[in-house]
């Protein structure tokens, strides 16, 4: 099965010391050491950025374009994600930061936290709905609705069908830029996002189920970060910008989304580890009945993404104090007509397709004899999951060497223990 | 044809955060056999609700799966306190669980309903004193 999912995530070579740092970490296991490198399987791979988190070397980097893209623009648009605006120390106004966005040479600004708010407030409609399956899980985290998509089939529907905010702001920020400027074309327009993670990039660069999307760059924060130190120092009073409400500036940290359905049967986990066993238990059917389930692969949310540079919960505190005088929302009123309380057809998303990557064969019977043979050869080996073969655990070696991607012999402890088996025997027969 | 595969588990009974990992490590394995999602799901329903159900009331047990591409059977076995009345107990809401693992969200009584409801076949086999037996199989047809 081809499952063609441009990734983000990559690894630098000559860097990588084949180290097990980031083998024993993936939490999908979609890295193995060959030749003395890591390698990342495209088929598994969730870009979580767990191996970038934990690499020593510094050998695992997440690509993003980068601020001189975008002169291939004639006019320009900034995406912020939220987790930008808890970057900043000493900041008692987001519009500092929208302010340094135009001076590094943006034209205009679109905070992604806008459109959050109109998603919650879509949110809290769609929740009314009779005809859906529940708990609702969110389609925020793209992490999430790719490992839903690889080993969730029945959680596939539960995902929120509305397009994620980064979807609606890009879409709403060309529609204005255009709106604003009648002699603009719409590929002058450059609709620019700024990441907090690699997983919005790959996102992004994959397009929204075969449709292009309508981002043409992302950045990556801790890049902007840094410029936006040096343009920010120099300013007085900025211009009124920022029309985010406190609803917007929560969605990045956990907890964020969920407490914006305005009802208190939610779940927001975070961290990878933890998502995976909360999903693992829906999945099961043995969960107290949830309305809203707000998952995010990184540890805070998104303030904890790979991209950013502080550290999540002091980004979240500073959120806290950005918040204090915001009015609760200020982006709700999605109604083209003001009248229709369903939301527009224009806003849905398509469905999230089950698209598994760990059968062994797609014939069943071939498959159960690789198994048996999985077992056989698992039984045989140490279990101590050292690594040294350069598969994670033990168990995953096993199938390697039935998928063909490993040879026994690799396994260095049960070699060692053949040849002093073979020279004691050979001691014996000597004396 | 291909052989019957087994797995085998030791389910804790004493360490409650690990209840429910057997039947995940099942889940994983008849997703890379290539079962259809509907058994699966059927599996893992009625198996975690079981191995809970050891956890809980029994303080733990063991997990024998055998899986051919025609079924696949569960038995599940411990030595705990065995159900006195298995009509009973097989009523919808009855429940002896305790108060602290109620207040985790189990004790509704749903279990062995549920077990019951997702597989094609299931016999209990149970002594008050000596323990439980439960195997049930889901067939793939
Ligand atoms: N393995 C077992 N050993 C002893 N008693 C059991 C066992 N399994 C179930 N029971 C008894 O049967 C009752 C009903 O089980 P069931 O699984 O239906 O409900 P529950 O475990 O109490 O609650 P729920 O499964 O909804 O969380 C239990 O409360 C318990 O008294
Ligand atoms: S939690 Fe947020 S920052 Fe982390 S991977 Fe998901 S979307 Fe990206
Ligand atoms: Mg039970």
């Amino acid at each position: 099965m081809t499952n063609e999912y441009r990734h983000s995530v990559s690894l630098d070579r000559d860097k990588c010391k084949g180290c097990t740092h980031c083998l024993k970490r993936c939490p999908v296991e979609a890295i193995r050491i060959r030749d003395g490198k890591a390698q990342i399987n495209a088929n598994r791979c969730i870009d979580c950025g767990v191996c970038i988190d934990v690499c020593p070397n510094k050998a695992k980097k997440a690509t993003s374009d980068k601020l001189e893209d975008l002169k291939k623009f004639k006019y320009t648009v900034a995406l912020p994600a939220p987790s930008l605006y808890g970057q900043f120390d000493n900041l008692d106004d987001i519009d500092y930061i929208l302010q340094g966005l135009l001076d590094l040479g943006f034209d205009e600004i679109y905070e992604v936290a806008r459109a959050a708010e109109v998603v919650s407030g879509m949110t809290r409609l769609y929740l009314n709905r009779k005809d859906i399956e529940k708990p609702v899980i969110s389609s925020a985290c793209p992490v999430i609705v790719r490992l839903i998509s690889l080993r969730y089939p029945y959680l596939c529907e539960n995902i929120l069908p509305i397009q994620p905010p980064i979807d609606l702001a890009a879409a709403r920020a060309r529609e204005r830029a255009l709106e604003k400027n009648p002699g603009l074309r719409p590929e002058d327009v450059g609709v620019v996002f700024i990441s907090p993670c690699p997983a919005k990039v790959s996102y992004i660069k994959n397009g929204l189920g075969g449709k292009k999307s309508d981002i043409d760059l992302v950045l990556s924060m801790s890049d902007v970060y840094f410029d936006l130190i040096g343009v920010m120092k120099k300013q007085l009073t900025p211009e009124p910008i920022s029309r985010t409400g406190m609803i917007g500036v929560s969605w990045a940290s956990t907890g964020g989304e969920a407490t914006a359905i305005f009802n208190d049967k939610y779940l927001a986990a975070d961290g990878i580890e933890n998502v995976i066993r909360v999903l693992e238990q829906i999945d099961n059917g043995n969960f107290p009945y949830l309305e809203f389930i707000e998952l995010n692969a990184c540890s805070g949310g998104c303030v904890g993404g790979m991209m950013t540079v502080e550290n999540p919960y002091i980004a979240k505190a500073r959120l806290q104090t950005l918040k204090r005088y915001l009015p609760v929302s200020e982006n709700w009123d999605f109604r083209d007509d003001g009248e229709n309380s369903d939301i527009p057809e224009k806003y849905f998303s398509d469905p999230v397709k089950y698209a598994p990557v760990s059968a062994l064969s797609s014939n069943m019977s071939e498959a159960m004899e690789k198994m048996a043979r999985i077992q056989e050869i698992h039984k045989t080996l140490p279990d101590i999951d050292c690594g040294f073969c350069g598969s994670p655990t033990c168990y995953c070696f096993a199938e390697d060497v039935v998928k063909g991607n490993a040879d026994i012999s690799e396994c260095v402890v049960m070699m060692r223990e053949k040849k002093q088996k073979a020279a004691k025997e050979k001691n014996h027969e000597d004396s | 044809m291909a052989e019957a595969i087994t797995f085998h588990y030791d389910v804790d009974g004493e360490n409650f955060t690990s209840a429910g990992n057997a039947s995940v490590q099942v889940k994983r394995k008849l997703r890379q056999l290539g079962f259809p999602p509907e058994i699966i799901k059927r599996v893992s329903i009625a198996m975690y609700e079981g191995e809970i159900n050891m956890v809980i009331h029994a303080s733990g047990g063991s997990a024998d799966v055998t899986v051919t591409p025609e079924e696949v059977r569960i038995v599940l076995t411990d030595h705990g306190p065995g159900i006195a009345d298995v009509a009973l107990a097989m009523r919808e809401g009855y429940s002896t669980a305790p108060d602290n693992i109620r207040s985790l969200g189990f004790g509704a009584g749903m279990g062995l309903p549920n077990m019951k409801r997702y597989t094609d076949t299931m016999e209990i086999d149970t002594e008050v004193g000596r323990g439980t037996t439960i195997t049930m199989t889901v067939k793939v047809a």
